[in-house]
């Protein structure tokens, strides 16, 4: 196994010190949700930037984890951290089914698919009274007041998370998702089973996504179709975390979630309160914006223009595949 | 029997002013090879201009088709030529860019049309809004009759200049081969920007024709889009008769849904259509009749 | 039972036969030449052995099994390996990491693969470009890549699909010289190509075909003098 970098480990290190040295749970709350984006921009990037099939539904996987747990409590009554072992198999059966019609589609019609799928999903859960409640959503008591315990679990599923793409990355699965991603033919050809391994590399991706939507359950302790399920709040922040961090880069989408996770925060705060209300109303046009500049001008992202934003003297160490070339 | 009539019929109406939207879009993509994720969101803009001509200057809406028709093409080719054309020379790892920069246009229009006029229902009521017009029992709504009327003569306007213009043409073989057009010594960047301008107007005149039998708000794209390309999938990608039919399909589904499942259901019914349409009938209804 | 044959294999596209009826065999270890004009069906039939297209009507044969109604992913498991008459490199990967994918074919193994990689780009002479990314190479390297992609997978049977076109005199003899190694390591090759010299020159038998039929086939010298072969081009290189 290659050794992990010091950049790596002072990371950490700093995150693991970072709630002993900043008390406020305002902003462990914003470090707990980047964290927890880390997850699902990791996991989309390792779909769409890895593998080439660009879900524009990911809520999907992130609402099934996230009523995995709910359920737990209001069908099981048994406590929703369960859902953090479920919500993972659960999205991954889903993403199965999910593959196994969408795979046979190309380019960007995969990607409507996804969006459609996405819908349904969020039609379903407010309409399916029975199971879900519908719009008045699932509440449960938080079983912690201090935010700690959450802080170091969604450091933990980060951490999981990334380093897992890292190890699918060095081995046989990441060079096929990779080739499927240049070249579906190609790959075919060289005895890769496309559906075979897209399917892999969306499994790996749903997995870890409704981790995280059961982590938001458990976090959150409420959770309601339009919030788990949302087009605009999940499947496409997931998108900008993973582009404006860098698309097929090991870091970028994590990158990204901080990033966007401040930005969406300053925003709704109106810069913390120094701006004039409107600007809080306004965050859902900067990111409209956000996404036309970085795709116009950055399609790279951060980590993928790295060199041409920094230059060399902080050249990341990564597989020539994983960045996007130039 | 009569119910059952009323609402077939009222389907194929409305089917037909979708026909419109849908033709908007299987153009674009046809031509761009994208799909234009912000086809609602541009309709939805020029209703809001309708809309603000209507209250300002009482202009009909019917009229106000004339000014809304070209405002879009502008939009829309603008956003071609600065946003789109560029990121075609662009290297990225994930080809969908185009899809995604669309996404962030609609995204941004949505907003800026909320800040100006907030979330607020609006609607454009007209004379014949509600009027109905009887054939025994049954009754037809007579803007929508008129709408239905304008739309197929737009439809066989457009039919006329792809099939009969020079640039009609050019743009047919633009969406036939790009690399054997610009041989040909076709534009194909003014060919671009022209179909962008021309779907966007299209959507433009679908939203008028629909003002004033539809309740008006900001959020008005999303669904809209989805119906757009779930016409285009059905009638199958690049055809445009085969958007005609799935327009119409669509409106005769949604329509009999509404009246004989539930009223909120409707834009379920959508989704549907393009999940069988997925699983059973990739290329759409053209793989069927080889049009 | 041969190495690898054909048995009538057709393909019609909608009204067009592009392949009508071809029967041939191939003998292992035996270098064989595909050729005929544009058009005639060659990669077609290259496309149908390796499961890109479905057969209209026939069977294909390698080691006795049938191919036909294969995965493309399948069959190149079970020992047959391509070439791209368009080459397609993996672009945004290196020379070395283009071959290591392939190199997975029967194992699991990053090492293995690596080293598996290594030993195939010594072999076809690019071992010293193998950290170049694969999108900057000359075309004469990433002919050489193709085809060392294709070997990586460990194949029996290589179809190479004009590899020779676009490359100097030069680069032709050395494309020449790593073929003929190729079939000293034990692989069988079906090589269509266009360049006369190049498969009079290595090629034991050739097949010629019009319009996806047989026209002739047998020993080069016989083929290339023979009256319907030397019409079907009218006027060859």
């Amino acid at each position: 196994m290659k050794r992990i970098g010091w950049q790596t480990i002072l990371i950490i290190a700093l995150l693991l010190l970072f709630p002993v040295m900043v008390g406020s749970d305002y902003y462990r709350h914003i470090f707990i949700i980047s964290l927890m984006w880390v997850v699902i921009g990791s996991s989309w990037n390792l779909l769409a930037g890895y593998t080439g099939q660009v879900s524009f539904g990911h809520a999907i996987f992130f609402g099934t984890g996230a009523y995995t747990a709910g359920l737990c409590v209001t069908k099981l009554g048994i406590s929703a951290w369960w859902g953090m072992l479920l919500g993972g198999p659960v999205a991954l059966l889903v993403g199965l089914i999910i593959g196994w019609i969408c795979f046979r589609l190309r380019g960007p019609y995969f990607a409507l698919a996804t969006i459609a799928i996405g819908e349904i999903f969020r039609l379903v859960a407010i309409d399916w009274r029975a199971l879900t409640d519908g719009m008045d959503g699932i509440l449960i008591i938080q079983s912690f007041r201090s935010k700690l315990p959450y802080y170091y679990l969604a450091l933990v599923l980060a951490i999981a998370c990334v380093f897992a793409v890292y190890l699918v990355l060095h081995s046989k699965w990441g060079y096929y998702f990779v080739a499927i991603r240049e070249d579906q033919d190609v790959a075919e050809a060289i005895g890769i089973s496309s559906f075979r391994y897209k399917s892999l590399s969306l499994m790996i991706s749903s997995y870890f996504t409704g981790m995280a939507g059961a982590f938001y359950m458990n976090y959150m302790a409420f959770i309601d179709p339009h919030v788990v399920f949302s087009l605009h709040d999940i499947s496409i922040m997931a998108i900008l975390v993973a582009i404006i961090g860098g698309v097929g880069t090991l870091w970028g989408p994590a990158v990204g979630a901080f990033i966007m996770v401040w930005l969406q925060e300053i925003f709704r705060s109106a810069f913390f309160g120094l701006f004039p209300r409107w600007v809080s109303e306004a965050h859902v046009l900067v990111f409209g914006l956000l996404v036309i500049f970085v795709i116009r001008y950055m399609a790279n992202g951060i980590v993928g223009d790295w060199s041409k934003i920094f230059g060399h003297w902080f050249r990341k160490k990564q597989l020539s595949y994983s960045s996007s070339g130039n | 029997m009569d119910v059952f009539i009323q609402t077939f019929v009222a389907g194929i109406l409305i089917g037909g002013i979708y026909a419109l939207i849908g033709i908007g879009m299987t153009l674009i993509m046809g031509v761009m090879k994208i799909i234009n994720l912000a086809h609602g969101q541009l309709m939805m803009v020029a209703m809001y201009i309708t809309y603000v001509l209507f209250e300002q200057f009482h202009l009909d809406p019917y009229f106000a088709l004339l000014a809304a028709m070209p405002s879009l093409f502008v939009l829309g080719a603008l956003l071609q030529k600065y946003l789109l054309n560029p990121l075609l020379k662009v290297d990225s790892i994930l080809p969908e860019n185009q899809v995604l920069m669309t996404v962030g246009v609609a995204m941004v229009l949505t907003e800026i049309i909320r800040f100006i006029f907030h979330s607020d229902y609006r609607s454009v009521k007209t004379g014949y809004s509600s009027a109905n017009f009887y054939v025994g029992d049954i009754s037809f709504n007579i803007a929508l009759i008129i709408a239905f009327g304008i739309a197929v003569l737009l439809t066989v306007g457009l039919f006329f200049f792809l099939l009969k213009t020079d640039v009609g043409k050019s743009v047919r073989a633009t969406a036939q081969n790009k690399e054997a057009a610009l041989l040909m010594g076709i534009n194909a960047e003014w060919i671009t920007i022209l179909t962008y301008g021309l779907g966007s107007a299209l959507a433009a005149a679908a939203g008028t024709l629909l003002l004033p039998i539809y309740y008006l708000f900001p959020d008005l794209g999303g669904p809209f889009t989805l119906k757009a390309f779930v016409i285009t999938m059905l009638g199958g990608m690049g055809s445009t008769i085969g958007a005609i039919l799935g327009g119409v399909v669509l409106g005769v589904a949604e329509s009999l849904g509404a009246t004989y499942i539930s009223m909120a259901l409707k834009d379920a019914v959508a989704m549907v259509i393009f999940l069988l349409v997925l699983i059973f009938l990739p290329g759409g209804l053209k793989t069927l009749t080889k049009i | 039972m041969s190495f690898f044959e054909t048995q009538q294999l057709t393909k019609n596209f909608g009204g067009l036969t592009a392949v009508d009826a071809l029967s041939f065999q191939v003998e292992q270890g035996e270098i064989f030449g595909l050729i005929g004009p544009n058009g005639s069906g060659k990669t077609t039939v290259f496309n149908l052995i390796t499961g890109f297209y479905p057969i209209s009507a026939g069977n294909i044969l390698f080691k006795g099994a049938t191919l036909n109604g294969l995965p493309t992913w399948k069959i190149c498991k079970s020992g047959v390996g391509r070439t791209f008459q368009v080459v397609k490199p993996l672009r945004r990967m290196t020379v070395l990491e283009n071959v290591v994918t392939s190199a997975f074919n029967h194992t699991g193994s990053l090492d293995e693969a690596r080293n598996k990689a290594l030993e195939v780009l010594e072999f076809c002479e690019l071992i010293k470009k193998k950290d170049f990314p694969a999108k900057g190479l000359t075309i004469g390297d990433r002919k050489r890549l193709e085809i060392a992609r294709s070997l990586a997978t460990g194949p029996t049977l290589l179809l190479l699909d004009e590899t020779m076109a676009g490359l100097t005199p030069q680069e032709q003899s050395e494309g020449v010289e790593l073929i003929r190694k190729i079939r000293d390591a034990g692989v069988t090759i079906i090589i269509v190509e266009h360049i006369m010299h190049v498969i009079m020159s290595i090629c034991d038998r050739i097949l010629c075909i019009n319009y996806g039929q047989e026209i002739a086939s047998g020993l080069p010298e016989e083929v290339a003098n023979n009256q319907d072969v030397i019409e079907a081009y009218l006027g060859k290189e």
